[in-house]
């Protein structure tokens, strides 16, 4: 009887194990199926690397690469405010800060990755937006700026956790080899510790931008929307996330916009995929 | 312990597909944003009126109006603009006739800041505006600052119309576009909040939503036409050049509760909630 009992635990483990990489795989199969038929209708090329985004024209123009650039202007803007504060504070949470502080810090962070993006959209519109076409000059305030500053707030908690954990996980002793042989905490900080971590730091801020260029409902909010090829942070865009959740509902199932927005789709998993392969592959090469 | 499980997961997916079940009593409404508070307005005094009968508006845009009636998930769909050519195929694919019914009128006011000097503008320097031909207010006697083009997403009736209205002038060949620097905003509202904050600012939406905290502009259809105000008279005589009608689909001849609801939008109750919402009845 208990082998019988030990034998059904093992096999629901296992479906539970299959279930996921099956949904994956099918989850993959249904974007393929539906997007991949908007190339009877436009060359990959010109799906691409085309400049406008005109949907439901007739015939519609379906260029995404305003789309795409839009997305990676606000990724690398929210990555270029992201990564300096959130490393730095998990280097500071994890080697510098007195114990009451760390606990006060650590909990602050837990609450910022709490907060609901379509919050966080919402109060980037009625304060962050205003700010920056004021200290800007700028016609309007909903430019990729406000969006890569609202996307690191997003970002951080994910990078400060896990920076801080595989600074944490530096085994103790070379630190204090470090300390032994007279090196100053900063030296010991950044010659030993940041190195020793720096994979684990590594897929701290892959995991960060992940959850940036995935990120919808605040983007769709304060970056405005306009399918422009953007040739400065200081202009509206639109971005990948952003024109699937705002087209989804219009787009007639069967029709050519219906499949542009899940080749669309195909596009954002493929950078997904990519992130993260880039950032197994530097993992592996350092062990 | 195994069993047990199974069963209370064949009562739970039991009851869910029970509650699914489409109800005689409850009718779903759905579509336009234009109408949503005109829909929400005739569903509360329906049911005020119908005690048993349940109905739900919600919004989205015409096109999604269209798109869940199509899949049978809406019983009525509201929209701001005609069904086109390529949804009705689609829909009778899935043995769906939409049949059309004109319920209401609606002006669409093009509204600027407060601060803005202009104050009255043709069709043709509309057209210049929103196609990104006309790119500063100076060039139209306002103060020198760039305009900020502001427009529904392309999933509101109200887009499309002002585009082939206004952007194309009714004409089919044209190519006209948007500019591609036009802000994109998902909600009426969200557009009124954006051009009572922002000085260089131009939108458009329905006559609904003016409100003091933004400046309707008078349009006049060419030079040679006064301007005329976005007003219900000026709707209901014709003058006003931007109006158009708006409509809800059924799944052909309406029925049932449906067509009591129908009735009731048509009656003259339901058209002085049409009035009272700010759009223009078409029945007196």
């Amino acid at each position: 009887m208990r082998k019988f009992k030990e034998f059904i635990v093992e096999k629901l483990i296992l479906i539970c194990g299959l279930a996921s990489i099956f949904f994956v795989v099918l989850i993959f199969i249904f974007l393929l199926k539906e997007g991949l038929a908007v190339f009877n209708i436009v060359s990959p090329f010109k799906f691409l690397f085309g400049k406008s985004w005109y949907p439901i024209s007739e015939p519609p123009q379906l260029g995404i690469l305003p789309l795409i650039l839009g997305s990676l202007l606000v990724t690398v803007g929210a990555a270029i405010i992201s990564i300096p504060i959130g490393v730095g504070c998990a280097v500071y949470i994890a080697e510098i800060a007195p114990p009451r502080t760390k606990e006060t810090l650590k909990a602050g962070i837990e609450l910022l990755a709490a907060i609901p993006s379509v919050v966080l959209g919402f109060i980037g519109m009625v304060t962050l937006v205003p700010l920056v076409k004021t200290i800007f000059h700028l016609p309007t305030g909903l430019t990729a700026l406000s969006g890569s500053i609202m996307l690191a707030f997003m970002a951080m908690p994910t990078i400060v956790s896990i920076a801080e954990d595989a600074l944490y996980s530096v085994p103790k002793t070379y630190k204090e080899g470090a300390l032994a042989l007279g090196a100053t905490h900063w030296q010991t900080i950044w010659r030993v510790m940041l190195p020793a971590a720096s994979s684990g730091i590594l897929a701290a801020v892959m995991l960060g931008i992940g959850r940036v260029i995935g990120e919808t409902m605040a983007v769709m909010m304060i970056t405005g929307n306009a399918a422009v090829m953007p040739n400065s942070i200081l202009i509206p865009v639109r971005t990948l996330t952003a024109t699937i959740a705002a087209e989804m509902g219009e787009a007639v199932v069967g029709s050519e916009h219906y499949f542009a927005l899940f080749a669309i789709g195909i596009v954002l998993f493929i950078i997904s995929f990519a992130i993260n392969v880039t950032a197994d592959l530097f993992l592996h090469k350092r062990q | 312990m195994i069993k047990k499980c199974l069963l209370i997961l064949a009562a739970l997916t039991f009851t869910t597909s029970a509650f699914a079940a489409k109800d005689e009593f409850a009718i779903q409404v759905k579509g336009s944003d234009t109408m949503v508070n005109l829909g929400q307005a005739w569903a509360e005094v329906f049911m005020e009126r119908n005690k048993n009968d349940f109905a739900a508006v919600t919004g989205g845009g015409s096109g999604t109006g269209f798109s869940s009636l199509i899949s049978g998930t809406c019983d009525i769909a509201m929209s701001s603009r005609s069904i086109k050519d390529k949804e009705i195929a689609l829909a009778q694919k899935k043995g769906i006739n939409p049949n059309e019914i004109k319920v209401a009128l609606d002006g669409l006011a093009v509204v600027v800041n407060t601060k803005n000097s202009i104050d009255k503008l043709t069709i043709d320097q509309l057209a210049g505006i929103f196609t990104g031909r006309i790119k500063n207010w100076n060039e139209l006697g306002g103060k020198d600052e760039k305009i900020v083009i502001l427009s529904r997403e392309v999933n509101s009736g109200t887009h499309v119309y002002f585009k082939e209205h206004v952007l194309r002038k009714m004409d089919p060949d044209s190519r006209e576009e948007f500019a591609p620097g036009a802000l994109m905003l998902s909600s009426s509202q969200a557009i009124a909040d954006e051009v009572a904050a922002n000085p260089a600012a131009i939108g458009y939406y329905g006559m609904g939503y003016i409100s003091s905290k933004q400046k309707p502009v008078a349009v006049a259809k060419d030079g040679a036409s006064g301007f005329v105000t976005p007003s219900i008279e000026n709707v209901l005589n014709g003058r006003y050049p931007i109006s158009r009608p708006l409509f809800l689909y059924t799944n052909g001849e309406p029925a049932g509760l449906v067509k009591k609801f129908v009735d009731f939008t048509l009656s003259k109750e339901g058209q002085d909630i049409v009035l009272a919402t700010d759009f223009v009845p078409v029945k007196k």
